[in-house]
């Protein structure tokens, strides 16, 4: 079966620095693909190719068989390819529910309407249910700006499911959130997504995060794939615990002689 | 929330009739003051619009100029005396030419857009000058203007002016409430806010700001057409930055949370000007000065703060 998302030989760099040196990537539809690597690695670069916020040197990104390489943010988002922030980018002075409301008005093409009202029954109410399935309706009349950052990393979230995304990119979807918040949040997020159908490439630090939801990992180094498959077989493959992974993996282990 | 049943929209429209009828009552120069801060009004929603979008013009005066010059031009060289006809191509000329100088303006941002707004304004106001054929720095006087074909008397035809200026202005206050919160105005200030956000969300940041620069030379030339009726007068000071400085300066003290701040703004400073040049005419400047300061200092959300916390405290 032809790929769903599919970028080819690319390669990137700023000035003397290679981000990303002949990146390959091939994502079927419905996959959870766990892109990890230590700062640095080109992990936040190649999400920024593929959603054309980045144009790469040479090499080709294509979606559903169509050349995708040139299309800035706005025409990939249209495409059907979306993606949330490492640092959660939403309208700090609006409500959570007014994110939403502008969210869901521009997934809906009516950004230039210039008369009816931006908010209406209907889309107030599509936008209390994404809201609820993320578990975060009790803060829709909160200012974004002064939410928890467990909180602003969902909404971000919501903001890039309202179109109804084929493919979305997470960048670190539970960087700032406390340990104990982690798997409930990551729950809450793949379980709406995983019901959408939606093709999931997420960048994460957090091994057992990536254990537990990845269905394939890719691990970078260097601006290069050092190696992309099962996440047992990256996990323990020899290069990866050495220059990705070791030191987090090694301190889930029990440590003997330890009382 | 339909258009008639929304409070604000029913105020502002409730405003035209009153404001009309308390025409004939009003002392001649109170109205002929109303009348011109209700016209350069038009020229503060303008920068408010812009402001609402993260967008700061030193340059409004541009279209102010712009707007007021193509109907005195038109009357004066033209012959034509409508003051319809004169309010519409007003309003044209200044949205066309933001039409096509927004293709510039819609891709900078902050100071950069400011300055270039500077610098177009100041272009205008240097040709201007320099045009001897347009009275260069004296300007022009219109023709006494006609009114869907009639010639009223000078009285009449005054008061006709006076309401057409309060009926564009507050019916151009109500378009632009609506704007601001429909998709579009609610598009501009999430530009405002996070611009790399509304373009991953799939919206065109630079064709809203592109409209939103357009509807505010639209505003505008509205504004300086009406100004140039009322006045019966152009000159080249009305592109000049001291002017365009005025707006902003309005737009910040009224306040941008309520389109008819600005307006209740400008008009309260036009008639502090008034009395502090009666009352001290050497010294006037000092007086606004330190009106404004007072205004900066106590309400630094502007004079429509007051009525927010009104609001807030039931």
């Amino acid at each position: 079966m032809a790929p769903l998302l599919e970028a080819r030989s690319l390669c990137k760099a700023f000035g003397a620095v290679t981000a990303a040196d002949n990146i390959s990537v091939a994502v079927a539809e419905r996959e959870v693909v766990g892109i990890i690597g230590a700062n640095g690695a080109g992990k936040t670069t190649f999400v920024n190719m593929v959603t054309g916020y980045l144009k790469p040197d040479t090499g080709s990104i294509s979606y559903q068989g169509r050349d995708i390489t040139r299309l800035g943010p706005r025409a990939t988002a249209r495409t059907g390819i979306c993606r949330s922030f490492q640092i959660p980018q939403t309208f700090a002075r609006f409500t959570v529910l007014d994110n939403m409301l502008v969210a869901l008005n521009v997934a809906r093409k009516r950004d230039l309407f210039f008369w009816r009202p931006a908010h209406d029954a209907e889309l107030d109410a599509v936008a209390q249910g994404l809201l609820a399935g993320l578990g975060i309706s009790g803060h829709r009349d909160q200012i974004a700006g002064t939410l928890p950052q467990g909180v602003r990393k969902i909404l971000d979230i919501a903001m890039a499911m309202v179109s109804a995304p084929k493919v979305i990119l997470l960048d670190e979807p539970t960087s700032g959130i406390s340990t104990d918040e982690k798997h409930a949040a990551m729950d809450t997020v793949m379980n709406a997504l995983g019901e959408r159908g939606v093709t999931i490439l997420f960048v994460e630090h957090d091994m057992e995060i990536v254990e537990r939801y990845a269905g394939r990992v890719i691990a970078f180094y260097d601006g290069r794939i050092l190696a992309d498959g099962a996440p047992a077989q990256v996990l323990s493959d020899a290069d990866v615990r050495r220059y990705v992974v070791g030191g987090e993996l090694h301190r889930r282990q029990p440590r003997k002689g330890v009382a | 929330m339909s258009v008639l049943t929304d409070r604000n929209v029913l105020v502002l429209l409730a405003a035209i009739p009153l404001l009309i009828a308390a025409g004939p009552i009003m002392p001649d120069w109170v109205r002929f003051f109303l009348q011109v801060s209700l016209a350069s009004g038009l020229a503060v929603l303008g920068v408010v619009v812009q402001m609402r979008a993260g967008l700061v013009s030193f340059g409004q005066g541009l279209y102010y100029c712009l707007g007021a010059y193509a109907a005195g031009m038109t009357g004066h060289f033209v012959g034509v005396t409508d003051v319809f006809a004169l309010l519409g191509l007003g309003i044209v000329v200044a949205a066309g030419v933001a039409v096509v100088l927004g293709f510039l303006m819609s891709r900078y941002r902050e100071i950069f857009f400011a300055m270039l707004s500077l610098a177009l304004s100041m272009i205008l106001y240097g040709l201007l000058v320099k045009a001897e054929v347009l009275g260069s720095t004296d300007g022009f006087n219109l023709p006494k203007a006609t009114f869907l074909g009639l010639a009223p008397t000078e009285q009449a035809l005054r008061f006709a002016v006076y309401a057409l200026t309060c009926a564009v202005t507050l019916l151009a206050a109500i378009f632009l409430y609506r704007y601001l919160k429909s998709p579009m105005g609610r598009i501009g200030e999430a530009i405002a806010q996070n611009e790399i956000r509304v373009e991953y969300l799939g919206s065109s940041a630079r064709t809203v700001v592109h409209i939103t620069y357009v509807l505010a030379a639209a505003l505008s030339g509205a504004g300086g057409a009406l100004a140039a009726l009322a006045n019966g007068h152009v000159d080249p000071e009305m592109a000049n930055w001291t002017t365009s400085g005025q707006f902003v300066f309005v737009a910040l003290l009224s306040g941008t949370g309520n389109v008819a701040a600005p307006l209740i703004g400008n008009f309260l400073l036009e008639m502090i000007r008034v009395y502090a040049v009666a009352w001290s005419p050497y010294t006037w400047q000092l007086i606004l000065g330190a009106t404004m300061l007072l205004v900066i200092l106590f309400l630094p959300g502007g004079l429509w703060s007051l009525v927010e916390r009104r609001k807030a405290g039931g």
